[in-house]
Protein backbone atom coordinates (compact mmCIF):
# COMPACT_ATOMS: atom_id res chain seq x y z
CA UNK A 1 0.00 0.00 0.00
CA UNK A 2 1.42 3.17 -0.88
CA UNK A 3 0.03 6.73 -0.73
CA UNK A 4 0.32 8.50 -3.95
CA UNK A 5 -0.38 12.91 -3.41
CA UNK A 6 -0.55 13.36 -6.78
CA UNK A 7 -1.80 16.66 -7.26
CA UNK A 8 -0.65 19.11 -10.33
CA UNK A 9 -0.76 21.17 -13.18
CA UNK A 10 1.10 20.56 -16.22
CA UNK A 11 1.02 22.36 -19.13
CA UNK A 12 2.06 21.13 -23.04
CA UNK A 13 0.84 23.61 -25.37
CA UNK A 14 -2.22 24.49 -25.72
CA UNK A 15 -3.21 21.69 -23.75
CA UNK A 16 -3.47 21.59 -19.52
CA UNK A 17 -3.11 18.74 -17.66
CA UNK A 18 -5.30 19.11 -14.11
CA UNK A 19 -4.75 16.23 -11.63
CA UNK A 20 -5.83 15.93 -8.09
CA UNK A 21 -5.78 12.32 -6.23
CA UNK A 22 -4.32 11.74 -2.78
CA UNK A 23 -5.16 8.03 -1.80
CA UNK A 24 -3.74 4.91 -0.51
CA UNK A 25 -3.39 2.60 -3.24
CA UNK A 26 -1.78 -0.90 -4.05
CA UNK A 27 -2.82 -0.14 -7.85
CA UNK A 28 -4.02 2.86 -9.01
CA UNK A 29 -5.12 2.90 -12.80
CA UNK A 30 -5.18 6.29 -14.85
CA UNK A 31 -8.03 5.54 -17.05
CA UNK A 32 -9.51 7.45 -20.33
CA UNK A 33 -9.63 8.60 -23.96
CA UNK A 34 -6.85 9.11 -25.82
CA UNK A 35 -5.22 12.08 -25.87
CA UNK A 36 -6.57 13.00 -22.78
CA UNK A 37 -3.21 13.29 -20.58
CA UNK A 38 -3.03 9.52 -18.95
CA UNK A 39 1.13 9.51 -20.33
CA UNK A 40 1.37 13.09 -19.27
CA UNK A 41 0.69 12.55 -15.86
CA UNK A 42 2.79 9.33 -15.80
CA UNK A 43 5.46 11.24 -17.22
CA UNK A 44 5.16 14.02 -14.71
CA UNK A 45 5.30 11.30 -11.79
CA UNK A 46 8.61 9.87 -13.69
CA UNK A 47 9.91 13.52 -13.69
CA UNK A 48 10.40 13.64 -17.76
CA UNK A 49 7.57 15.78 -17.69
CA UNK A 50 7.73 18.96 -15.12
CA UNK A 51 4.76 20.50 -14.00
CA UNK A 52 3.66 24.09 -13.32
CA UNK A 53 2.60 23.65 -9.93
CA UNK A 54 1.51 21.53 -7.59
CA UNK A 55 3.11 18.28 -5.26
CA UNK A 56 4.01 15.11 -6.26
CA UNK A 57 4.82 12.35 -3.32
CA UNK A 58 4.65 8.62 -2.60
CA UNK A 59 4.61 7.67 0.79
CA UNK A 60 6.22 11.15 1.65
CA UNK A 61 9.16 11.21 -0.37
CA UNK A 62 8.65 14.55 -2.01
CA UNK A 63 9.18 13.68 -5.95
CA UNK A 64 8.09 17.67 -6.82
CA UNK A 65 6.83 20.81 -4.70
CA UNK A 66 6.86 23.82 -7.06
CA UNK A 67 5.97 25.99 -3.58
CA UNK A 68 9.25 24.41 -1.69
CA UNK A 69 11.03 24.41 -5.01
CA UNK A 70 11.64 20.61 -4.97
CA UNK A 71 12.05 19.03 -8.49
CA UNK A 72 14.21 15.39 -7.62
CA UNK A 73 16.06 14.55 -10.51
CA UNK A 74 14.94 11.33 -12.29
CA UNK A 75 17.59 9.09 -11.20
CA UNK A 76 16.60 9.84 -7.87
CA UNK A 77 13.22 9.30 -7.97
CA UNK A 78 12.94 5.57 -7.72
CA UNK A 79 10.43 5.45 -10.17
CA UNK A 80 10.52 2.70 -12.03
CA UNK A 81 8.92 3.16 -15.17
CA UNK A 82 7.63 0.97 -18.20
CA UNK A 83 6.84 3.34 -20.90
CA UNK A 84 4.23 2.23 -23.62
CA UNK A 85 7.14 1.41 -26.88
CA UNK A 86 9.53 -0.25 -23.47
CA UNK A 87 12.55 0.73 -25.22
CA UNK A 88 14.80 -2.14 -24.06
CA UNK A 89 18.36 -0.89 -24.79
CA UNK A 90 19.12 -2.54 -28.38
CA UNK A 91 22.75 -3.43 -27.50
CA UNK A 92 21.91 -4.82 -24.82
CA UNK A 93 20.82 -8.31 -23.87
CA UNK A 94 17.95 -9.38 -21.82
CA UNK A 95 20.31 -10.07 -18.55
CA UNK A 96 21.72 -6.76 -19.35
CA UNK A 97 18.69 -4.52 -19.98
CA UNK A 98 17.50 -6.39 -16.67
CA UNK A 99 20.32 -5.66 -14.32
CA UNK A 100 21.20 -2.50 -15.89
CA UNK A 101 19.84 -0.79 -12.76
CA UNK A 102 22.49 0.01 -10.20
CA UNK A 103 20.77 1.54 -6.92
CA UNK A 104 20.81 -1.01 -4.02
CA UNK A 105 18.34 -0.97 -1.39
CA UNK A 106 14.93 -2.78 -1.55
CA UNK A 107 16.04 -4.06 -5.37
CA UNK A 108 14.39 -7.73 -5.24
CA UNK A 109 16.51 -10.87 -5.93
CA UNK A 110 17.20 -11.47 -9.59
CA UNK A 111 15.85 -15.31 -9.29
CA UNK A 112 12.75 -14.37 -7.54
CA UNK A 113 11.98 -11.39 -10.55
CA UNK A 114 13.11 -14.29 -13.29
CA UNK A 115 10.35 -16.85 -11.66
CA UNK A 116 7.69 -14.42 -11.68
CA UNK A 117 8.25 -12.93 -15.03
CA UNK A 118 9.24 -15.90 -16.51
CA UNK A 119 12.18 -15.28 -17.88
CA UNK A 120 14.45 -17.92 -17.51
CA UNK A 121 14.85 -19.33 -20.75
CA UNK A 122 15.08 -16.04 -22.11
CA UNK A 123 18.15 -13.98 -20.23
CA UNK A 124 20.29 -14.32 -22.61
CA UNK A 125 18.21 -13.66 -25.89
CA UNK A 126 19.33 -10.50 -27.98
CA UNK A 127 16.32 -8.08 -27.18
CA UNK A 128 15.62 -7.73 -31.04
CA UNK A 129 14.71 -11.44 -30.92
CA UNK A 130 11.55 -11.22 -28.12
CA UNK A 131 7.75 -11.15 -28.47
CA UNK A 132 5.50 -7.75 -27.42
CA UNK A 133 5.06 -10.15 -24.16
CA UNK A 134 8.46 -11.08 -23.85
CA UNK A 135 9.83 -7.56 -24.09
CA UNK A 136 7.08 -6.10 -21.63
CA UNK A 137 8.15 -8.60 -18.96
CA UNK A 138 11.28 -7.97 -19.53
CA UNK A 139 10.87 -4.22 -19.62
CA UNK A 140 9.23 -4.69 -16.09
CA UNK A 141 11.86 -6.62 -14.48
CA UNK A 142 14.34 -3.92 -15.54
CA UNK A 143 11.93 -1.50 -13.89
CA UNK A 144 11.72 -3.37 -10.67
CA UNK A 145 15.43 -4.38 -10.55
CA UNK A 146 16.46 -0.52 -9.68
CA UNK A 147 14.44 -0.87 -6.63
CA UNK A 148 11.51 1.39 -7.33
CA UNK A 149 9.23 2.59 -4.32
CA UNK A 150 6.23 2.30 -7.30
CA UNK A 151 6.22 1.00 -10.37
CA UNK A 152 4.94 3.10 -13.57
CA UNK A 153 3.59 1.44 -16.32
CA UNK A 154 2.29 2.59 -19.55
CA UNK A 155 -0.69 0.76 -21.62
CA UNK A 156 0.97 -2.76 -20.23
CA UNK A 157 -1.37 -4.82 -22.84
CA UNK A 158 -1.15 -2.81 -25.59
CA UNK A 159 1.62 -4.59 -27.20
CA UNK A 160 0.47 -8.17 -26.20
CA UNK A 161 -1.16 -10.80 -27.76
CA UNK A 162 -5.04 -11.73 -26.54
CA UNK A 163 -3.82 -15.03 -25.47
CA UNK A 164 -1.03 -13.71 -23.40
CA UNK A 165 -2.37 -10.98 -22.02
CA UNK A 166 -3.33 -13.10 -18.93
CA UNK A 167 0.52 -13.49 -18.17
CA UNK A 168 0.84 -9.89 -17.92
CA UNK A 169 -2.07 -9.70 -15.91
CA UNK A 170 -0.73 -12.14 -13.25
CA UNK A 171 2.57 -10.46 -13.62
CA UNK A 172 1.34 -7.46 -12.33
CA UNK A 173 -0.84 -8.96 -9.50
CA UNK A 174 2.43 -11.22 -8.65
CA UNK A 175 4.39 -7.53 -8.50
CA UNK A 176 1.64 -5.95 -6.44
CA UNK A 177 1.43 -8.69 -4.26
CA UNK A 178 4.35 -10.34 -3.97
CA UNK A 179 6.77 -7.65 -4.24
CA UNK A 180 4.58 -5.63 -2.68
CA UNK A 181 5.72 -2.67 -5.22
CA UNK A 182 2.80 -0.38 -5.99
CA UNK A 183 1.86 0.16 -9.48
CA UNK A 184 0.02 3.52 -11.05
CA UNK A 185 -0.63 2.20 -14.54
CA UNK A 186 -2.28 3.82 -17.91
CA UNK A 187 -4.88 1.41 -19.71
CA UNK A 188 -7.58 1.72 -22.29
CA UNK A 189 -8.72 -1.99 -21.06
CA UNK A 190 -11.63 -1.60 -18.02
CA UNK A 191 -11.15 -5.44 -17.33
CA UNK A 192 -7.41 -4.71 -17.28
CA UNK A 193 -8.45 -2.09 -14.45
CA UNK A 194 -10.82 -3.83 -12.74
CA UNK A 195 -8.42 -6.98 -12.24
CA UNK A 196 -5.68 -4.94 -11.02
CA UNK A 197 -6.38 -2.15 -9.89
CA UNK A 198 -7.89 -0.90 -6.13
CA UNK A 199 -8.89 2.74 -7.26
CA UNK A 200 -9.04 3.87 -10.67
CA UNK A 201 -9.19 7.51 -11.87
CA UNK A 202 -10.89 8.28 -15.28
CA UNK A 203 -9.44 11.59 -17.40
CA UNK A 204 -11.37 13.32 -20.04
CA UNK A 205 -9.77 16.01 -21.68
CA UNK A 206 -6.92 16.85 -19.34
CA UNK A 207 -9.02 16.90 -16.17
CA UNK A 208 -10.24 13.90 -13.75
CA UNK A 209 -13.59 13.07 -14.46
CA UNK A 210 -14.02 10.29 -11.89
CA UNK A 211 -11.96 8.90 -9.31
CA UNK A 212 -13.13 5.51 -6.80
CA UNK A 213 -13.00 2.24 -6.71
CA UNK A 214 -12.93 0.64 -10.17
CA UNK A 215 -16.13 -0.67 -9.73
CA UNK A 216 -17.68 2.50 -9.60
CA UNK A 217 -15.49 4.27 -12.31
CA UNK A 218 -15.24 1.89 -15.16
CA UNK A 219 -17.72 2.13 -17.62
CA UNK A 220 -20.22 -1.00 -17.32
CA UNK A 221 -20.94 -2.13 -20.74
CA UNK B 1 59.72 -0.71 -53.81
CA UNK B 2 62.35 1.69 -52.50
CA UNK B 3 63.03 2.24 -48.99
CA UNK B 4 62.30 6.11 -49.48
CA UNK B 5 58.89 4.87 -50.33
CA UNK B 6 58.26 2.46 -47.89
CA UNK B 7 59.00 4.88 -44.92
CA UNK B 8 56.91 7.55 -46.59
CA UNK B 9 54.26 5.33 -46.40
CA UNK B 10 54.54 4.10 -42.75
CA UNK B 11 54.84 7.45 -41.65
CA UNK B 12 51.95 8.73 -43.28
CA UNK B 13 49.69 5.87 -42.01
CA UNK B 14 51.12 6.29 -38.73
CA UNK B 15 50.70 10.24 -38.71
CA UNK B 16 47.25 9.76 -40.05
CA UNK B 17 46.43 6.88 -37.39
CA UNK B 18 47.93 9.55 -34.63
CA UNK B 19 45.79 12.34 -36.18
CA UNK B 20 42.60 9.95 -36.01
CA UNK B 21 43.63 9.25 -31.90
CA UNK B 22 43.77 12.89 -31.21
CA UNK B 23 40.85 14.15 -32.79
CA UNK B 24 38.46 11.61 -31.18
CA UNK B 25 37.86 12.77 -27.52
CA UNK B 26 37.63 16.36 -28.18
CA UNK B 27 35.91 15.30 -31.70
CA UNK B 28 33.45 12.90 -29.71
CA UNK B 29 32.86 15.55 -26.87
CA UNK B 30 31.59 18.75 -29.48
CA UNK B 31 30.02 16.16 -31.16
CA UNK B 32 27.62 15.30 -28.37
CA UNK B 33 27.33 18.78 -27.19
CA UNK B 34 26.29 20.10 -30.90
CA UNK B 35 23.77 17.25 -30.89
CA UNK B 36 22.64 17.77 -27.09
CA UNK B 37 22.70 20.79 -25.96
CA UNK B 38 21.73 24.92 -26.56
CA UNK B 39 23.94 27.17 -25.64
CA UNK B 40 24.67 30.56 -27.40
CA UNK B 41 27.17 31.01 -29.77
CA UNK B 42 26.64 27.75 -30.85
CA UNK B 43 26.23 28.60 -34.37
CA UNK B 44 29.24 30.25 -33.53
CA UNK B 45 30.88 26.96 -32.60
CA UNK B 46 29.66 24.84 -35.56
CA UNK B 47 30.61 27.24 -37.88
CA UNK B 48 34.06 26.67 -36.41
CA UNK B 49 34.15 23.56 -36.45
CA UNK B 50 33.10 23.24 -39.99
CA UNK B 51 36.16 26.38 -41.36
CA UNK B 52 38.44 23.32 -42.36
CA UNK B 53 36.13 21.62 -44.52
CA UNK B 54 35.57 24.91 -47.00
CA UNK B 55 38.41 27.48 -45.78
CA UNK B 56 41.90 26.63 -48.79
CA UNK B 57 43.88 24.02 -46.76
CA UNK B 58 47.02 26.41 -47.33
CA UNK B 59 45.18 28.81 -45.36
CA UNK B 60 44.67 26.91 -42.42
CA UNK B 61 48.17 25.75 -42.58
CA UNK B 62 49.11 29.06 -42.35
CA UNK B 63 46.63 29.88 -39.63
CA UNK B 64 48.43 26.78 -37.26
CA UNK B 65 52.02 28.23 -38.56
CA UNK B 66 51.00 31.18 -36.92
CA UNK B 67 50.19 30.18 -33.49
CA UNK B 68 52.36 27.11 -32.83
CA UNK B 69 55.16 29.31 -34.60
CA UNK B 70 58.25 30.54 -32.07
CA UNK B 71 56.59 33.94 -32.20
CA UNK B 72 53.34 32.61 -32.06
CA UNK B 73 50.65 32.46 -28.97
CA UNK B 74 51.03 28.91 -28.50
CA UNK B 75 54.56 28.17 -30.00
CA UNK B 76 55.56 30.73 -27.75
CA UNK B 77 54.73 29.22 -24.85
CA UNK B 78 55.96 25.82 -26.01
CA UNK B 79 59.29 27.26 -26.71
CA UNK B 80 60.02 28.03 -23.32
CA UNK B 81 59.09 24.27 -22.37
CA UNK B 82 61.84 23.21 -24.85
CA UNK B 83 58.80 21.90 -27.01
CA UNK B 84 59.46 22.65 -31.30
CA UNK B 85 56.06 21.77 -33.07
CA UNK B 86 56.75 23.95 -36.32
CA UNK B 87 58.33 21.31 -39.51
CA UNK B 88 58.36 18.50 -37.28
CA UNK B 89 56.47 14.87 -37.51
CA UNK B 90 54.05 16.69 -34.79
CA UNK B 91 53.28 19.11 -37.32
CA UNK B 92 52.46 16.78 -39.48
CA UNK B 93 49.49 15.18 -37.17
CA UNK B 94 48.00 18.27 -36.16
CA UNK B 95 47.46 19.38 -39.22
CA UNK B 96 46.14 16.05 -40.27
CA UNK B 97 43.97 16.11 -37.42
CA UNK B 98 42.52 20.22 -38.15
CA UNK B 99 41.88 18.83 -41.01
CA UNK B 100 39.78 15.70 -39.82
CA UNK B 101 38.05 17.02 -37.30
CA UNK B 102 35.00 18.09 -39.32
CA UNK B 103 34.67 14.97 -40.73
CA UNK B 104 34.53 13.33 -37.40
CA UNK B 105 32.13 15.81 -35.85
CA UNK B 106 29.64 15.90 -38.39
CA UNK B 107 29.02 12.11 -38.75
CA UNK B 108 29.15 11.55 -34.86
CA UNK B 109 27.37 14.07 -34.41
CA UNK B 110 24.59 12.04 -36.84
CA UNK B 111 25.12 9.84 -34.96
CA UNK B 112 24.23 10.93 -31.50
CA UNK B 113 21.14 12.68 -33.05
CA UNK B 114 19.85 9.48 -33.78
CA UNK B 115 20.09 8.06 -30.55
CA UNK B 116 16.64 9.02 -29.24
CA UNK B 117 16.81 10.56 -26.23
CA UNK B 118 13.55 8.46 -24.76
CA UNK B 119 16.76 6.01 -24.32
CA UNK B 120 18.43 7.70 -21.83
CA UNK B 121 15.65 9.14 -20.07
CA UNK B 122 14.89 5.37 -19.10
CA UNK B 123 18.56 5.28 -18.43
CA UNK B 124 17.89 7.73 -15.85
CA UNK B 125 14.68 6.54 -13.99
CA UNK B 126 16.88 2.82 -13.75
CA UNK B 127 19.19 5.42 -11.50
CA UNK B 128 22.36 6.14 -13.76
CA UNK B 129 24.27 9.29 -13.30
CA UNK B 130 25.08 11.54 -16.55
CA UNK B 131 28.43 9.66 -17.60
CA UNK B 132 26.87 5.98 -16.73
CA UNK B 133 23.88 7.22 -19.28
CA UNK B 134 26.22 8.13 -21.82
CA UNK B 135 28.59 5.86 -21.52
CA UNK B 136 26.65 2.92 -21.32
CA UNK B 137 23.66 3.99 -23.86
CA UNK B 138 24.51 6.76 -26.07
CA UNK B 139 28.08 6.34 -26.99
CA UNK B 140 27.46 2.47 -27.77
CA UNK B 141 24.38 3.17 -29.73
CA UNK B 142 26.18 5.65 -31.61
CA UNK B 143 29.45 3.60 -32.07
CA UNK B 144 28.83 2.70 -35.20
CA UNK B 145 28.86 6.46 -36.44
CA UNK B 146 31.74 7.45 -34.17
CA UNK B 147 33.62 4.78 -35.47
CA UNK B 148 32.39 5.65 -39.38
CA UNK B 149 33.72 9.52 -38.65
CA UNK B 150 36.75 8.22 -37.53
CA UNK B 151 37.69 6.37 -40.54
CA UNK B 152 36.38 9.50 -42.40
CA UNK B 153 39.08 12.01 -40.71
CA UNK B 154 41.46 9.22 -41.45
CA UNK B 155 40.86 9.47 -44.60
CA UNK B 156 41.19 12.47 -44.87
CA UNK B 157 44.21 12.61 -43.16
CA UNK B 158 46.33 10.55 -45.05
CA UNK B 159 45.87 12.64 -48.24
CA UNK B 160 46.40 16.18 -46.43
CA UNK B 161 48.23 18.33 -48.32
CA UNK B 162 48.04 22.09 -48.38
CA UNK B 163 47.96 22.62 -44.44
CA UNK B 164 50.66 19.95 -44.24
CA UNK B 165 53.36 21.45 -46.18
CA UNK B 166 52.92 24.92 -45.08
CA UNK B 167 53.36 23.77 -41.39
CA UNK B 168 55.42 20.93 -41.30
CA UNK B 169 56.95 21.11 -44.64
CA UNK B 170 58.61 18.29 -47.09
CA UNK B 171 61.72 16.74 -45.14
CA UNK B 172 62.48 13.69 -46.39
CA UNK B 173 62.51 11.48 -43.91
CA UNK B 174 61.19 13.50 -41.35
CA UNK B 175 58.02 15.70 -42.77
CA UNK B 176 57.33 14.08 -45.88
CA UNK B 177 53.98 12.09 -46.20
CA UNK B 178 52.07 10.58 -49.40
CA UNK B 179 50.60 13.71 -50.76
CA UNK B 180 53.50 15.95 -50.10
CA UNK B 181 56.10 13.46 -51.68
CA UNK B 182 53.38 12.92 -54.92
CA UNK B 183 53.74 16.95 -55.07
CA UNK B 184 57.21 16.86 -54.30
CA UNK B 185 58.57 13.84 -56.74
CA UNK B 186 56.36 15.51 -59.58
CA UNK B 187 57.76 18.54 -59.16
CA UNK B 188 61.65 17.31 -59.33
CA UNK B 189 60.56 15.13 -62.36
CA UNK B 190 60.50 11.81 -60.15
CA UNK B 191 57.40 10.76 -61.75
CA UNK B 192 58.18 6.91 -61.29
CA UNK B 193 58.25 7.64 -57.77
CA UNK B 194 55.31 9.73 -57.54
CA UNK B 195 52.94 7.27 -59.71
CA UNK B 196 54.06 4.61 -56.51
CA UNK B 197 52.58 6.71 -54.45
CA UNK B 198 50.19 7.54 -55.90
CA UNK B 199 49.09 3.97 -55.86
CA UNK B 200 49.50 3.43 -52.61
CA UNK B 201 47.56 6.81 -51.80
CA UNK B 202 44.20 5.03 -53.91
CA UNK B 203 44.49 2.04 -52.22
CA UNK B 204 45.14 2.98 -48.51
CA UNK B 205 42.12 5.78 -49.35
CA UNK B 206 39.54 3.23 -51.06
CA UNK B 207 39.74 0.86 -48.22
CA UNK B 208 39.23 3.62 -45.76
CA UNK B 209 36.10 4.84 -47.67
CA UNK B 210 34.73 1.77 -48.20
CA UNK B 211 35.04 0.53 -44.58
CA UNK B 212 33.24 3.58 -43.59
CA UNK B 213 30.48 3.49 -46.02
CA UNK B 214 29.98 -0.06 -44.87
CA UNK B 215 29.59 1.02 -41.34
CA UNK B 216 27.88 4.10 -42.05
CA UNK B 217 25.12 2.25 -43.68
CA UNK B 218 24.73 -0.16 -40.94
CA UNK B 219 23.58 2.16 -38.37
Amino acid sequence: MAAFELDFTLEQGEFTLTFTVNVESRALALFGPSGSGKTSALEAVAGLRSPRRGRIAVNGHVLFDSERHINTAVRHRRTGYVPQDILLFPHLNVRENVTYGLREGNRPDLRVLVDLLELSTLMDRRVGSLSGGERQRVAMARALYSGPDVLLLDEPLAAVDLPRRRRIVDALLGIRDELSVPLIYVTHLPEEALTVADWAVLIDNGRIAASGSPRDVMPSD
Amino acid sequence: MSAEIRDIAIFTTLAALAATAVMLVPGVAVAWVLARREFPGKSVVETVVSLPLVMPPVATGLLLLWLFSRRGPIGGLLARAGIEVVFTPAAVVMAMAVMGLPLLVRTARAGFEQVTRRYEQIAETLGAGPWRVFSTVTLPLAARNILAGAMLGFSRALGEFGATIVVAGSIPGRTRTLAVGIYSFTETGQDRQAAILLAISVSIAFIAVLASNRLAKQT
